[in-house]
């Protein structure tokens, strides 16, 4: 299945990209997954998304539990702990 | 209520002026945070801001009075002073009114997504104590005084 990834503030400057499109392998049901699936790239990914990093998530702009499910056509978006205000 | 994120400064008189024009509004509480010390560029996730500020809003208007409330956020460039957030809000009293601001605040600063970078020095961290602000409004605080 297909969604939409977007990264925000040090991530996107990490990996160099503010968003791409996804085919999700089969049984990838949740953002943690998702995250490992990205991780898997290794390199800038590995690194930005390994799991020692704090890493915040949401769908469709909804901030999320990283056990949190996704569908096709769904905007998973992947940033580091906010600091507005 | 209003919310409303943009890059162009804000007049503070105006934005309390406009929420008090209520004869039932008691008290009105402002929380005005600026930019110290180091240049700034804040980034922001922009379909998700609003909803993200509008959702805090709506719990804070579930736990105490809200009779109006006014949420600005910049983004974009920033220099020192320049002011950063507005959160006012509207009340009876200044008990819902205080608690309402400052719960507003805790969340926003641990629940809208905006990150902040400083001129030369990176990337801001968040602060644990950014999340245990937040944290101590769980469960909802009981016993909040009018007044």
């Amino acid at each position: 299945m297909k969604v939409t990834v977007r990264y925000f503030a040090s991530l996107r400057e990490s990996l160099g990209k503010e968003e791409e499109e996804l085919e999700l392998p089969p049984g990838t049901a949740t953002v943690s997954a998702v995250r490992a699936h990205l991780r898997a790239r290794g390199g800038a990914y590995g690194e930005a998304l390994a799991e020692k990093r704090l890493v915040r998530s949401a769908v469709n702009q909804d901030m999320v539990q990283a056990s949190a499910t996704v569908k096709a056509g769904d905007e998973i978006a992947f940033f580091p702990p906010v600091t507005g205000g | 209520m209003k919310i409303s994120v943009q890059q162009q400064a804000f007049d503070l008189t105006r934005e309390v002026e406009a929420i008090r024009k209520n004869d039932k509004v008691g008290a009105i509480a402002i929380f005005a945070g600026q930019v110290r010390e180091v240049a700034m560029t804040l980034e922001h996730y922009p379909q998700m801001t609003e909803k993200a500020i509008r959702g805090i809003v709506e719990e804070a208007s579930r736990r105490w009075q809200v009779m109006d409330c006014t949420v600005i956020h910049r983004h974009g460039e920033l220099q020192p002073t320049d002011p950063i957030v507005l959160v006012a809000v509207a009340s009876a009293h200044r008990g819902d009114a205080f608690a309402a601001c400052e719960f507003i605040m805790d969340y926003l600063k641990t629940q809208a997504p905006f990150w902040k970078k400083e001129a030369g020095r990176g990337w801001v961290e968040a602060k644990a104590s950014d999340d245990a602000a937040a944290e101590r409004w769980n469960p909802p605080a009981k016993g909040v005084k009018g007044g």
